[in-house]
């Protein structure tokens, strides 16, 4: 045991080639699809939270049920897509980096929508009749709160690039763990131990740990110098 | 936009009972006072004036219009500040007005100036004390130049020289030209600042007179009780 986290780390410490494509293609993938979401998720989780319309509740509902999809069923439901005789076949994208990041997108976009509803849903409540009575439209009211939101939406949106980062069943099937070309972290992890070679899985698996730990200090770095600085 | 009309207007949501039948005229200068004890239907016959609820019975006109033709401003006891800076709060309500840039930066210096503001205009609004926050509202509305200025209990939370200063401020909006609406239960202040005084208790409208005619001769039992301080619970808050 000792040895094979020896191995690893000795991996890491000369920047191993292969470990270190992996990592820039999980990452490339990982924030395309992350960026993706929020673009849309963010402004539809927060133009559901100001806006009244017949099926709100259920649009909620569904939005939050979507936060807990299944990776491996998305990734079928984006593979008959994409595959030869799927709506988008003809595209050529399945088994390619491209068809990772897009059932990422899809499967981020919910979880950011949905905390992105209710962080703004929870501030409207507040700035309703103040904004209303300044002649706000639903646009600028949207457009307001989100960046009064900004640093609450970054939970969001981190939240969105963790599950991105640590999924391995939707991008498994949407890209095939394809050596040199769709290998991302999690799919190499499972690969790598499933074949014995624990030293490049558990360096893989520091790597991935590490992110997400560094990213989370950093939202919390954000946060404090906001409260501080902002209120 | 003047005058505002409100004929028999009840509101009443939930069954519950807030406006009652309530008459009113209001003209479009000086300074008029909603007066009257906590819960008798202040906040909300403001809003209505302000077109911010919808009335359960009677009519709301605006000059005889169903919306408000001409800006309104609203500045609320507790106002909203974004995590932003000074500056950037007061221009806030300049947004939906999409003015050149210049004229923005222009407006918001003037406002943060007239209300004392300006030397803090890159601090962080949530940073205020409690009188400069209610300042820095005043000055949002200010500075969007209404014809209407609706305050809702701007000073219930202030010591006296923050009070002081704002009742300064809503004069000097006054003198600018704006019609200036504002509840308080707060004697003193009515006494200071109305050029005319509606007195609400439980939800009606008991009287509509002059300031100096309602304090010298109120015409209602309810107000007489309430200028000495006596008006019973039970008829403030009925079930």
């Amino acid at each position: 045991m000792g040895a094979t986290l020896l191995d690893a780390v000795s991996l890491l410490a000369r920047l191993d080639p292969e470990v270190l494509a992996i990592v820039w293609l999980s990452f490339q993938v990982s924030l395309g699809a992350t960026a993706l979401g929020s673009l849309v998720g963010l402004p539809l989780g927060a133009w559901i939270a100001v806006t009244e319309f017949p099926g709100r509740a259920a649009v909620t509902v569904l939005l939050n049920g979507l936060m807990g999809t299944p990776p491996v069923v998305l990734g079928v439901i984006v593979y008959l897509a994409l595959s030869r005789s799927g709506p988008l076949g003809t595209l050529g994208l399945l088994y390619s980096p491209t068809a990772m990041v897009i059932a990422q997108t899809l499967l981020v976009t919910p979880l950011i929508a949905a905390l992105a509803r209710q962080t703004v849903e929870d501030a409207w409540r507040d700035y309703r009749v103040e904004l209303t009575a300044l002649g706000f439209g639903r646009r600028l009211a949207v457009l307001t709160l989100l960046r009064d939101c900004r640093y609450s939406l970054v939970v969001a949106v981190l939240a969105g690039l963790g599950r991105a980062m640590s999924e391995v069943g939707a991008v498994m099937i949407v890209g095939g763990n394809i050596d040199g070309f769709t290998r991302v972290m999690t799919t190499a992890i499972a690969l790598e131990t499933a074949k014995g070679d624990l030293p490049l899985s558990i360096a893989l698996g520091l790597v991935l740990i590490s992110v997400v730990m560094a990213l989370n200090a950093l939202a919390f770095g954000l946060r404090q110098w906001a409260m501080r600085r902002y209120g | 936009m003047f005058p505002i009309r409100l004929e028999q207007v009840h509101f009443t949501p939930n069954g519950r009972v807030v406006l009652s039948g309530v008459d009113l005229c209001v003209q479009g200068e000086g300074i008029t006072l909603i007066l009257g004890p906590n819960g008798a239907g202040k906040t909300v016959l403001l809003r209505v004036l302000a077109g911010l609820e919808r009335i359960h019975g009677g009519c709301v006109a605006w000059n005889g219009a169903g919306t408000p033709a001409e800006r309104i401003a609203m500045v609320f006891q507790q106002p909203v500040l974004l995590r932003t800076t000074v500056a950037e709060n007061a221009a806030l309500g300049l947004r939906p007005l999409g003015l050149p840039r210049a004229e923005v930066q222009r407006r918001t210096a003037e406002v943060l100036g007239r209300v004392g503001l300006i030397h803090r205009a890159r601090d962080s609004a949530r940073q205020l004390s409690g009188g400069e926050r209610q300042r820095l509202a005043l000055a949002r509305a200010w500075a969007v130049r209404p014809r209407l200025l609706l305050l809702d209990e701007p000073t219930a939370a202030l010591d006296p020289t923050a009070t002081e200063a704002v009742e300064s401020i809503v004069r000097e909006i006054r003198t600018d030209g704006a019609k200036v609406v504002m509840t308080t239960h707060n004697l003193g202040q009515a006494m200071r600042l109305a050029d005319d005084i509606v007195f609400m208790a439980a939800g009606r409208l008991r009287e509509h007179s002059p300031a100096a005619r309602f304090f010298s001769r109120p015409q209602s039992e309810e107000a007489r009780m309430f200028i000495r301080g006596e008006l019973p619970w039970r008829i403030a808050f009925p079930d």
